[in-house]
């Protein structure tokens, strides 16, 4: 399962004059779940649906599960499952009715009253999707996603507009589908959630790849910050600084905080956002 | 690793688009029920018209409301769904699905044939319940109505899906459709007989598909001497089917050409 799922070179794709995707390059692996991290407007979603078979590009190269989604068949998108970004259909149909409906579309489809309790819905399962809440419809558009057991799931900003319980739960739902060897791409703008579910994490910033790797790869180990009352200084050597400082003062350091670099820290500066900006 | 068929997608598709039609209060009250509610009405009006031939006004109102009401379950219909779908992320959706496009137009055609079958049979049972509507026993007026269904609808469905893409938004659905079908039904001689409207109206009329069917359907369900009723005299059924196969012709030709999986305004 080690071998390139997903691989992008020089993806680019403009919207009139504006170039959404700009010479972005990607690679997938089998099994492994990525989240692309990026702030609004960065192409995170262009890059999920020219991936995922739902929109053309202009250039480059992409190659999904060996195939161009360019020429996407049938067979194709069976492998796939996609949560994009929210809908407000299906409206008249209660969340059994549409589960039920979306599985036949698949050669080999997951059970949907299995996929229903998954998303924590069973108490909802005869109530029409009108009836639902905005968290509780999303969690239905995972499901329709999940119900056709894909190799690779893409998930669009999949917990916009979930509370911390539903994430909590949703965050459940794909570490086992992680489990079962399914290869998930993951967009998002929340830091924790990408954190919490990907093993590698890639920062995109105006339509390209600023860097990417695991937490630990991203985060600049040198850039420790240290704050006091009277000043803040970023250093590699903290412990030092610090020594600096009690010497300074002749005991206690007034106010003191050491903080190891955040992802936080390495996403505001490969995205050119200042901190506390 | 067998796909699901073509055809077994298609009944799918058809059973939930029959589902979602009939449970979305829009399209029940503003597609299924207007031709109706207008026959009720207009035909209350006009039923005591002076009898012609010992035809009444509603009976002769039933038979042209029969292709207003195909109309509306068609080209409404389609018309107003595909916009909403495209709008709201229906199509895009299903798109993304591995399912083969014929399903879903398979699907949207169970939906219009049931849904105008449907129709048909509420309009006839409001003429015959209020307007002395008596159903032709002949199986020549049957097959003939038949016929005009099949053209009738197809024509419309497929103008319907090019007129949906000229709505920009969901909300600019019903206005794309809504007002061509009302102003059809005044010029096409469905409200008002067509002796009696100015000359340059009736021929704008003659153009579109609504004046014909409406026709046709008075010459399947009236009896025979009701043709002198016509502004030519007769039925004209050679012309009728003429005009509706070249509108289905002319109909699939834009919605090759103009049919969008996409709304223009999204991303």
């Amino acid at each position: 399962m080690n071998d390139t799922v997903i691989r992008v070179r020089g993806l680019r794709k403009s919207y009139g004059s504006t170039a959404a995707v700009d010479g972005l390059d990607l690679d997938v692996r089998g099994g492994e779940t990525l989240a692309v991290l990026g702030p609004n407007g960065a192409g995170k979603s262009t890059t999920v649906q020219i991936l995922s078979a739902q929109l053309g590009r202009d250039g480059g190269e992409v190659a999904v599960l060996g195939t161009d989604p360019a020429r996407a068949d049938r067979r194709f998108r069976s492998r796939l499952g996609i949560v994009s970004q929210t809908a407000g259909d299906l409206l008249e149909l209660t969340v059994a009715e549409v589960v039920r409906h979306f599985a036949g579309y698949y050669p080999r489809p997951r059970d949907p009253e299995r996929v229903i309790a998954e998303v924590g819905l069973s108490g909802q399962a005869k109530r029409k999707l009108r009836q639902l809440s905005g968290g509780q419809r999303r969690r239905v558009d995972v499901a329709l996603g999940v119900v056709g057991n894909p190799e690779l799931l893409f998930l669009d900003e999949p917990t916009t507009g979930f509370d911390p319980e539903s994430r909590r739960r949703f965050w459940d739902l794909v570490r086992s589908l992680a489990a079962d060897g399914t290869t998930v791409l993951l967009t998002t703008h929340y830091l924790d959630e990408a954190e919490a579910l990907a093993d590698r994490i890639a920062v995109i910033a105006g339509g390209r790849i600023r860097a990417s790797g695991t937490v630990a790869e991203l985060v600049d180990e040198r850039e420790v910050a240290v704050t006091w009352r009277d000043g803040a200084e970023t250093t590699d050597a903290p412990t030092a600084l610090v020594a600096e400082l009690r010497g300074a003062y002749g005991g206690e350091v007034p106010g003191l905080c050491v903080a190891r670099p955040s992802l936080e820290d390495a996403y505001l500066r490969l995205t050119g956002q200042e901190a506390g900006a | 690793m067998t796909m699901p068929s073509t055809l077994a997608l298609g009944a799918a598709r058809g059973a939930i688009e029959l589902k979602q039609f009939f449970r979305e209060r829009s399209s029940v009250v503003f597609t299924f029920a207007f031709p109706a509610v207008l026959l009720v009405l207009v035909g209350s009006i006009f039923d005591g018209d002076p009898i012609v031939g010992g035809v009444g006004g509603g009976q002769v109102l039933t038979a042209s409301f029969a292709a207003a009401g195909i109309v509306s379950t068609s080209f409404v219909n389609l018309g107003t769904a595909l916009a909403v779908e495209r709008d709201d992320g229906t199509l895009k959706r299903l798109r993304a699905l591995p399912m083969p496009p014929v399903a879903f137009f398979l699907g949207k055609i169970v939906l219009v044939v049931v849904a105008s079958l449907a129709e048909l049979a509420l309009l006839l049972a409001i003429g015959v319940l209020m307007f002395d509507v008596d159903l032709p026993s002949d199986p020549a007026a049957w097959a003939t109505a038949a016929w005009l269904f099949a053209l009738g609808i197809t024509a419309c469905s497929l103008l319907g899906i090019a007129a949906s893409s000229l709505a920009r938004s969901a909300r600019s659905a019903g206005a794309m459709t809504t007002l061509p079908y009302t102003v059809l039904l005044f010029i096409s001689g469905v409200y008002v007989p067509l002796q009696t409207l100015p000359g340059w109206m009736a021929d704008v009329g003659a153009l579109f598909p609504v004046k014909w069917l409406a026709q046709g359907f008075r010459a399947a369900l009236l009896p025979d001497h009701m043709a002198a009723q016509e502004p030519a005299g007769q039925w004209e059924l050679g012309r009728v089917a003429v005009i509706l196969a070249l509108w289905c012709a002319g109909g699939l030709v834009l919605c090759l050409t103009t049919f969008r999986w996409r709304s223009s305004l999204t991303r």
